[in-house]
Parts: C-alpha cells; structure tokens; sequence
C-alpha cells in the first residue's frame, strides 16, 4: 500500500547523506525522534502515517530499530537501492565517530576520573532501558496470557541464564499464536481488528 | 586473530536475528558471551563500550563495534559490525516487501502483536544485566532510578542525563 510521496523523491547521494548527518549528530540517543522531526516535518519525504507505521515495523521485525526505519523509509523513497544506502548511512559514519570516541578514551582509561565518568553514564543509560522497558511492557499488559509470557521471558533470560535461541524459539510462537486467538475469537466481520 | 573473527561472526550472526525489539533485547547476550564465555573483555571493559555506545551518535548497537574493536582491533570492529547488522537488515528488506503484500491479514497483526510481550521480557531483562554489571553500587541505582523517572515523566534530552550522571559520579566517586 503506497501512499504517493509529498514531493518527488530524493537522489540517492541525497538519501545517503541525509541518513549520514543524522546518523553523525545524534549524540545520546533518541534517534527515532530525530529521524521524524528530519523526514516528516523538515524535509516532508513521508508522511507521519507512514512514519508511525514504518516505526512499529521496526520494533516489530527482528534486527536493529532505527537500521530497519531506515531500511523502510529507503525502501519506500527509492526502493531496494534507497534501503541499501539509508541503512548504510545510518550505521557508517556513526560507526567510525563511536571507533574515534573509543580511541579516545583509551588515551585516558588509566585516569580514574573517565572510568568515573563512564560508570555513572552508564547508570544514567541504564535508565533509557528501563524507560523503554516499561513503555514496552504497558503495551504488553493487555491480558492474563501476554503478562505471563513477559515474565517467563524475563525470568529464562535474567534469573535462570537460558539460552537465548531456546527462549524465543518457545516463547515467541506461543506468543503468537496466544495473539492469534484472541484475535479470531474478537473478530466478527465488518468489524476492525 | 583470524580465529576470534570468526568467532565474532559465529556469535553475533545468529544475534542478529533475535534482537527483537530492537538491539537493546540482546545485551544479557552481548554480555555473556563477550565476558563470560569467551572472555574477550572484561566486565569493566564492558561497562566502558555500554557507556560509550550511549554517548556515541547512530544506533546504540555500536555498542558490539566497540566491543569488536576492544577485542580485536579495526578488523574485529569491522567484522562484528558486520555480524550483527546485516543478517537481520537483509531479512528485513524482505519482510518489508511481505508486509506490503499481506498487510492487515489477521496473522499479520497476530505476530506484530505477539512479538510486544516477548520484546518487554527481553528488555527488561537487559536492564537487568546492566545493572547487575554496573558499579558504584548504590548510586548506580540511585542515579539509574532518577533517570528512568525523568525520562518517563519530562521531556529531558537523554544526553543531559547522561552527561549528570557522568558528573555526579565523578563529583561523588562511588566506585
């Protein structure tokens, strides 16, 4: 389902280099806003819908967040090329930026002052995770059956060390088809899912 | 050196694919088998990339570029970053192109939203790795807490957090 674009597509190197800027600047985080306020409303390449969708995808499908909206916004600009290179301007530059700030600090991981420093950034990110976690779970939270499976997975990942593989590959299907049937037994036709 | 190349790929190839929800659903992964299993770098190591990885713009995934570069330098950067994008981005395009077709068919949305309490599960049990692993004992928590109830409630830009907790725990020195 393709909505037509609201102004002619970008070029490729124009693609690129835009993923590339943002991939560059977003220090600390909160990439996915960023990624809205520059293609919806600064360069108006999607539109909000198809942002949102192309957003919910991304946490939906396996893999990295942003790399798969990239991947989705690449893809809808200028098909499989487009994906190609938003994907690799997202990752690239931001990669060699994240070696550079590593080099960097092993010039002062004797001084104990970075070692402070870091440790209590790394407690400040501790709080990004659980923001999302929670944000995650409250939308999990819509019955008996999505909570129990959030907290065996929590549980076979964090107190009992199981192996990851064997943890989705039980947990995720019955989730699944757990969804599955409370879909069919809400759905009557004619009315939405 | 070729040897842990390959075993960065054997690792986080198959990782790849199970980040669901994001990046963020692998770390207790990332953690065990980086520290733990194959000892390529220590817990303090560790707890450097994490932060770094936060600081750093693009995808907090470069957390497993820095863990690669620690470990092995340029190539293992390279090799790990490889290993952990790309299976699940080709997979994805893939996908991307399915769900045009099916879109709105109930089996569809059923994964889409089956998919959400497994992702919570995993998430949080990362936060919990992290935490485990982290130093400064009680001001880890301290700060840790504060900063998960500033970012659920106000609109604080993330690196300003970042960038306190860096300071207090430089001004305090709890670790």
């Amino acid at each position: 389902m393709k909505t037509p674009p609201l102004r002619s597509p970008p070029s490729l190197i124009t693609l690129f280099l835009a993923f590339s800027r943002l991939g560059v600047t977003s220090f600390g985080g909160g990439l996915s806003g960023w990624i809205m306020r520059e293609f919806v409303h600064s360069r108006k390449w999607i539109s909000e819908k198809e942002f949102v969708s192309g957003l919910a995808l991304s946490q939906a499908f396996p893999g990295i967040n942003v790399v798969n909206l990239a991947i989705w916004i690449g893809y809808r600009l200028r098909g499989g090329q487009g994906a190609l290179v938003a994907a690799l301007g997202m990752v690239v530059p931001a990669m060699g930026v994240a070696i550079l700030m590593a080099v960097a600090f092993s010039q002062v991981a004797h001084s104990k002052t970075a070692h402070l420093a870091l440790a209590g950034i790394a407690a400040a990110a501790i709080g990004l995770s659980l923001e999302m976690g929670l944000r995650t779970a409250k939308h999990a939270m819509d019955g008996l059956a999505p909570i129990m499976i959030m907290a065996g997975t929590f549980a076979a990942i964090f107190v009992f060390r199981l192996n990851l593989v064997g943890v989705i590959a039980i947990a995720a299907p019955c989730s699944v088809a757990v969804a599955w049937l409370r879909i069919r037994r809400r759905h009557r036709p004619g009315k939405p899912l | 050196m070729a040897e842990i190349l390959i075993q960065f790929v054997r690792v986080f190839a198959p990782l790849s694919f199970l980040t669901i929800g994001g990046g963020q659903s692998i770390i207790p992964a990332i953690h065990q088998q980086s520290v733990v299993v194959h000892q390529w770098i220590t817990n303090t190591e560790f707890l450097d990339m994490f932060a770094l990885s936060r600081l750093a713009p693009g995808p907090k995934t470069l957390l497993v570029t820095l863990v690669g570069w620690q470990a092995a330098g340029l190539a293992g950067a390279l090799v790990a970053s490889f290993a952990i994008f790309v299976p699940s981005a080709v997979l994805v395009y893939y996908l991307a192109k399915l769900w045009a077709r099916y879109e709105g068919r109930p089996m569809i949305i059923a994964i889409e939203r089956g998919l959400v309490p497994v992702a919570a599960g995993m998430i949080l049990a990362a936060t919990g790795t992290i935490l485990q692993a982290a130093e400064g004992g009680i001001w880890a928590w301290g700060v840790a807490a504060a900063s998960t109830v500033a970012l659920l409630y106000t609109r604080v830009s993330p690196f300003l957090l970042l960038g306190l907790g860096g300071l207090l725990f430089v001004l305090v020195q709890p670790a």
